[in-house]
């Protein structure tokens, strides 16, 4: 009994662990991500489905193609690489050319993710890095919207356009989003149709009440930090609100703002990327603030209809600079 | 097995924390039990912080139980008792539980070795302050809770410093160990007379004993004693959190201040002991024996049958594990202390010695391997820190081997209670490399300290 001494396994303390392992929260987001994934589907039949496989093939292909050699598998078991390429389809119209969003794939990983020194180091959110890109270099492409008219197994737009030649629109119906409808006709959405989905949008845009069940279900699980949806949210109800109550006819109500485009989605996956927002209480209320401003000001007085992106990325870009100014004081420390 | 209860009334803590499983439930309803002697005792010299104890007695004497062996090295350091009669029958090196062989002096157990004691108390009435100080040194007593600080060191409350208020720590956070537990309910007289023995010096005003709610008995019982004194003893309930046993988070959540950084507690006015160093005091002065055994939890998921054993200071680990009926197939792993700070263990074939609170048997279900990942900067190690500190930048900044970036975040003040470590999801070694930086930062200030004069 007292020769055990071979099984032993030798190290320092702590003995115990808690059960939460990065794979684990990375696809508990996935998980949550894959209703979306089937409503947009359902929406916008095989193109969807052909944008989404495309973007997760092309950022695990990307996240393999720049790991050494030996810790190729365990990058792509984290699972991070698979978020990324679901958020980015997610972002992008259903009958988008399918070798752009392949592209788009390999600037998120590559100068999103790779570039700076893998998972954790980078200072923007991945597929957020990605889609701009895209919406810089194909900003024709990314605006053409098809609608959600259960057409499932017909291609749409330029889904299967050749690289580099300018494709045959094969879709010949598109909509406009209820934000471009907003912005340039003041004319509204029905709230209905924001909240289950049926409008014009991104993949993941479009079915409001889906996102916010899964925003409730990843805060229960304590996997996003409450305070940066929150702030986002009340910021643009305040400050969009506000503009509303001096003059409606000309700027959308909040709820309007909230349920519309990318906001949702953008509150509760990308604003809340674990890594590229800010670690202290303080700083993820000056995070979201800011956000909403942003969102805010693009929407209501900028050129484009949807700001979303861009106000993350450029919050992102501060994150460091909050966390260097919001440090916590240290137990036994004046501050 | 009994079912875990917990205390009802109001409870205070400390901000952040984790909450690791407790497991005390293998053997907090198991009574102290008295260990038989065994024909070998192994005393090393150097069971406690300080200066070893210079030994007394050489080859062949005959010693009694509670006979002084060894004297205090210095002031800090302790004098050592033999636990047993017999004969002194070798001086030498012994095998530790910190792995290395220390000096020590191994008796041989006179068969006709009885546990009784001759009563031979203190009289306390004679005894000024720096008598008292040296008694608790020459009795040997040092703090049980796991350190092994020369108790009187810390009661000897430097000039200028006053002792407010005295604070005994019977949290016990650390999963799995249930001594101080069993201590508390089963004497919790004792515990209430150390607490009065000590204050005739120190004059405190008052007297707090910190528990954890998981400890309704314990909470109870000392209650009951304490309601009976005159001097006023407050027992506070604490909530089940780790690591609320640190002396920092128990002053913060019994008084709600915080100890200024690199101060110390009776910067603030109080003095912390643990519970089971303040019974040994009791023990001394109205019994006069000295410190010859301590209890120890003897628990894990692969012991045959978990106890809280009162043992003979000296006693070989393998003949403690062999009273609990061996440790089972399945066993993986030793460790002595509790999961989160205690030490891994190579080897049964040390001594238990006066800083063993207890000696755990893992199974192989709580030994894997933690596969690391990158930090993904989720920000559970911030919000787990005791102390505020920020583990995730600290722990990059180590894997980069900046330790000097790491001072501007406070790195010394880190106590090592691994919250950090326990709760991140990548897996990845955060006090672990703590510990290594403040060596070497430790060791730097040092030699630039020696270049310097």
């Amino acid at each position: 009994m007292i020769n055990i001494s071979k099984k032993l396994s030798v190290s320092t303390a702590p003995f115990l662990k808690d059960k939460d392992t990065t794979p684990k929260i990375m696809m508990t987001v996935v998980y949550t991500l894959i209703p979306i994934v089937l409503v947009s589907i359902f929406y916008f039949g095989l193109g969807a489905l052909l944008v989404t496989l495309t973007a997760v093939l092309s950022c695990l292909f990307t996240e393999w193609l720049f790991n050494k050699p030996d810790n190729r598998l365990k990058s792509l078991k984290d699972g991070s690489g698979l978020i990324t390429g679901l958020l980015l389809a997610l972002t992008l119209p259903p009958g988008f050319p399918l070798w752009m969003v392949f592209i788009g794939g390999m600037i998120a990983i590559g100068m999103g993710k790779a570039m700076w020194g893998g998972l954790g180091q980078n200072v923007f959110n991945p597929a957020l890095l990605g889609r701009a890109f895209l919406q810089s270099a194909f900003p024709t492409a990314i605006t053409t919207w098809s609608p959600p008219d259960g057409r499932y197994f017909e291609l749409r737009g330029t889904n299967a356009a050749f690289p580099f030649f300018q494709g045959k629109n094969i879709d010949t119906i598109t909509s406009a989003t209820p934000l471009a409808k907003m912005k340039f006709d003041h004319l509204p959405t029905d709230i209905m149709d924001l909240l289950l989905g049926a409008t014009g949008g991104s993949l993941g845009e479009t079915c409001a009440i889906l996102l916010l069940f899964a925003g409730i279900y990843l805060l229960v699980k304590k996997i996003i930090n409450w305070r940066i949806p929150l702030s986002i949210i009340l910021t643009v109800t305040v400050f969009s609100g506000t503009f509303y109550l001096l003059n409606p006819e000309i700027y959308p109500s909040p709820v309007f703002m909230i349920l519309s485009g990318g906001m949702l989605l953008g509150t509760v996956y990308m604003a809340t990327d674990l890594v590229t927002s800010p670690l202290t209480p303080k700083g993820m209320w000056i995070f979201g603030i800011g956000i909403g401003i942003l969102i805010v000001l693009i929407r209501n007085w900028g050129g484009l209809p949807e700001g979303v992106m861009y106000a993350i990325l450029l919050m992102n870009a501060a994150t460091p600079l909050i966390n260097r100014f919001t440090k916590i004081r240290t137990y036994g420390h004046k501050k | 097995m009994s079912s875990t209860t917990t205390y009802s009334g109001k409870t205070y803590t400390f901000n952040h924390g984790v909450h690791p499983k407790e497991f005390k439930e293998l053997s907090s309803h198991c009574q102290i039990q008295r260990m038989p002697f065994v024909d070998e005792y192994t005393l090393p010299l150097g069971q406690h912080i300080g200066a070893p104890s210079k030994a007394l007695v050489s080859k062949g004497d005959k010693v009694k139980r509670g006979q002084k062996i060894a004297e205090a090295g210095g002031f800090v350091s302790v004098a050592l008792h033999s636990p047993v009669d017999g004969v002194v029958s070798e001086i030498g090196l012994f095998d530790y539980p910190n792995g290395m062989a220390l000096p020590g002096i191994k008796i041989k157990t006179d068969p006709y070795s009885t546990q009784r004691m001759e009563e031979a108390p203190i009289d306390l009435e004679s005894l000024d302050t720096k008598g008292f100080i040296s008694a608790v040194q020459d009795a040997g007593i040092v703090g049980l809770g796991g350190a092994a600080f020369p108790s009187h060191v810390k009661f000897a409350v430097p000039e200028g410093k006053e002792c407010k208020y005295i604070m005994l720590n019977g949290c016990e956070c650390e999963p799995f160990l249930t001594a101080d537990h069993r201590v508390m309910v089963e004497h919790p007289e004792e515990i209430i007379d150390g607490i009065l023995i000590l204050n005739k010096y120190l004059n405190a005003e008052k007297a707090y004993i910190g528990i954890e709610a998981n400890k309704p008995d314990a909470i109870e019982a000392l209650k009951a004693v304490a309601s009976t004194s005159d001097f006023p003893i407050e027992v506070v309930a604490l909530q089940v959190k780790y690591p609320q046993g640190a002396e920092k988070m128990m002053i913060t959540a019994i008084l709600g201040k915080e100890v200024p950084s690199g101060k110390l507690p009776l910067d603030l006015g109080v003095l912390v002991a643990n519970v089971g160093t303040i019974k040994a005091l009791s023990n001394y002065f109205r019994k006069g024996q000295p410190l010859i055994e301590r209890v120890v939890t003897i628990t894990g998921t692969a012991i045959k049958n978990p106890a809280n054993i009162l043992v003979p200071i000296g006693t070989q680990m393998k003949e403690v594990i062999e009273l609990c009926g061996g440790v089972t197939n399945d066993a993986a792993r030793i460790l002595l202390g509790g999961p989160m700070m205690g030490a891994v263990q190579k080897s049964l074939d040390v001594p238990v010695v006066k800083g063993t609170s207890g000696i755990l048997i893992l199974g192989k279900n709580e030994v894997k391997d933690i596969e690391e990942y990158s930090c993904i900067r989720c920000g559970k190690c911030v919000d787990a820190c005791p102390l505020f500190l920020n583990p995730s930048m600290m722990g990059l900044l180590a894997k980069k081997g900046l330790w000097d970036e790491m001072l501007e975040y406070n790195i010394m003040d880190c106590f090592e209670c691994a919250s950090c470590s326990f709760v991140c999801p990548s897996g990845i070694p955060l006090v672990q490399s703590f510990r290594v930086a403040k060596g070497f930062l430790r060791e730097k200030a040092a030699r630039e300290k020696e270049e310097s004069t």
